[in-house]
């Protein structure tokens, strides 16, 4: 699905100008931990995350990702929006929560895009 | 793309409005003189409606501005021709059916301005002045929709070009070992601007030709040590990349409190960050492993007190990423989602 098939899914808004909206996604990820992000995830997927710091955009930007889904309605500050605007990936917030969204998206035949990690001893006890 | 545009309105909200986005900022760059139709045939108001049909046919127009010497007194649309012709009143005056008054707007004012009257006043046409008040010419919506085209087109023809001058920069000069290389300062704590190094080596990476999945491993390599300096550093500290063609080679310094135990700070999951830092997103004890993961070669130097020193190495030439680095294994998420299904 492309970034607009995306936004009418999910019900989402879209908060950076309407621009990259042909963008095809072709998988999932949702993480707040934004090392997480940068260990696992694949090209071209969508990020769902509860953050909406700036450093959410410039995680995806390194990244690769396509477009960037907020999850329960957050408040967006003004410099994340900004950035993602600057950088051209499209911002996009909705009112559901990670767990439903991770269901709808997944359900609609996007994969997952969340590699295993090299090794599985991640360190947590 | 039929059908995008009441899409896309659908998705404008209150917030957005309040944002201004990339569209909205040209219409504030771009000014009424770089996207109007200049040489505008005018009519005089003595003129009979007759021969303003005539013009309006010959000159393939739908409308004109009326002019009587100097001064602007009036425009003469096809709604005007239309009640001219009800009327039967052909061989009247222009004078006599043109529109009185009509909307003008500056030639150095920005394009937003016409935009303004365009949805206010449900006008086709604005005439365009100079600071006398002297026709210059007339602006449509076609007009700025076309400069829009002409400006977003430009932007990208300057990406292309320089893209096409840095992939070209290690061929155009000569010398034994040719080079090139990035400086940039990182200031502790700024977590505003943390990453913006980053953005622009992986930029210039792109623009120097690299593979996307190269660009991708340096970005997120130079991004989790860029991240570092703004957590964990007293002063932050410096990157320093140097670009061959076969190679980059990235060093990241610092004079801050240095790493009490190296082999430690390399397991997966340890991690000194405090509350706050967890709660943007980082210090889950992943970002060193993860450098060593995205990089050919990791040198780290450091003991309490001397600061640290990180000495990354990546091919260009040949394209390492296997799939224990960060290449995409579409195909196997494809198969998995196809299995559970």
């Amino acid at each position: 699905m492309n970034v607009q098939e995306l936004i009418q899914l999910i019900d989402g808004n879209l908060l950076t100008s309407p621009n990259h909206l042909d963008v095809e996604i072709k998988g999932g990820f949702g993480a707040d931990l934004m090392s997480d992000v940068l260990t696992s995830i694949q090209p071209e997927a969508v990020l769902l995350t509860g953050l909406c710091n700036p450093q959410v955009v410039r995680t995806a930007t390194m990244a690769d990702v396509s477009a960037i889904v907020l999850v329960r309605g957050k408040v967006v500050p003004v410099e994340t929006i900004d950035l993602a605007n600057q950088e051209g990936i499209p911002l996009i917030s909705c009112l559901k929560g990670m767990f439903e969204l991770c269901a709808l998206l997944y359900n609609a035949g996007l994969p997952s895009f969340e590699k295993p990690l090299p090794n599985s001893d991640c360190g947590c006890y | 793309m039929e059908g995008s545009t009441p899409r896309s309105q659908k998705v404008i909200t209150d917030q957005m409005v309040e944002n201004i986005t990339k569209v909205e900022e040209l219409a504030y760059e771009l000014r009424v003189r770089e996207v109007m139709t200049k040489e505008t045939k005018a009519l005089s108001p003595d003129m009979t409606m007759r021969d303003v049909v005539e013009m309006f046919r010959v000159e393939r127009i739908s409308g004109a501005p009326v002019v009587d010497g100097k001064k602007i007194c009036g425009v003469v649309s096809m709604e005007d021709i239309i009640r001219c012709l009800l009327a039967n009143d052909i061989d009247a005056p222009a004078s006599k059916y043109m529109t009185k008054n009509p909307i003008t707007v500056k030639l150095n004012e920005p394009v937003v301005e016409a935009l303004k009257y365009f949805v206010n006043a449900k006008v086709g046409r604005l005439i365009v002045v100079s600071q006398d008040n002297e026709l210059e010419g007339i602006i449509t919506k076609g007009d700025i929709t076309r400069g829009y085209l002409r400006a977003l087109q430009r932007q990208n023809e300057e990406e292309e070009l320089r893209r096409y001058r840095a992939k070209h920069l290690f061929e155009d000069i000569e010398s034994d070992r040719t080079s090139l290389i990035l400086r940039y300062n990182i200031i502790a704590g700024d977590f505003r601007h943390g990453g913006a190094a980053s953005s622009n080596i992986k930029r210039a990476l792109l623009r120097l030709g690299a593979s996307p999945q190269i660009a991708r491993r340096a970005g997120i390599a130079v991004y989790e040590a860029e991240m570092n300096l703004v957590i964990h550093t007293t002063h932050g500290g410096i990157i320093r990349v140097e670009i061959e063609p076969h190679r980059m080679s990235i060093r990241i310094f610092d004079d801050g409190p240095g790493i009490e135990d190296v082999q430690k700070a390399l397991t997966p999951g340890f991690s000194t960050a405090t509350e706050q830092i967890r709660e943007l997103g980082f210090g889950a004890g992943m970002g060193l492993p993860n450098i060593q993961r995205c990089v050919d070669e990791m040198i780290l130097e450091s003991s309490p007190g001397n600061g640290t020193r990180l000495k990354l190495k990546i091919n260009l030439d040949k394209d390492t990423t296997t799939d224990e680095k960060l290449s995409p294994i579409k195909e196997n998420a494809k198969n998995e989602s196809a299995n559970t299904n």
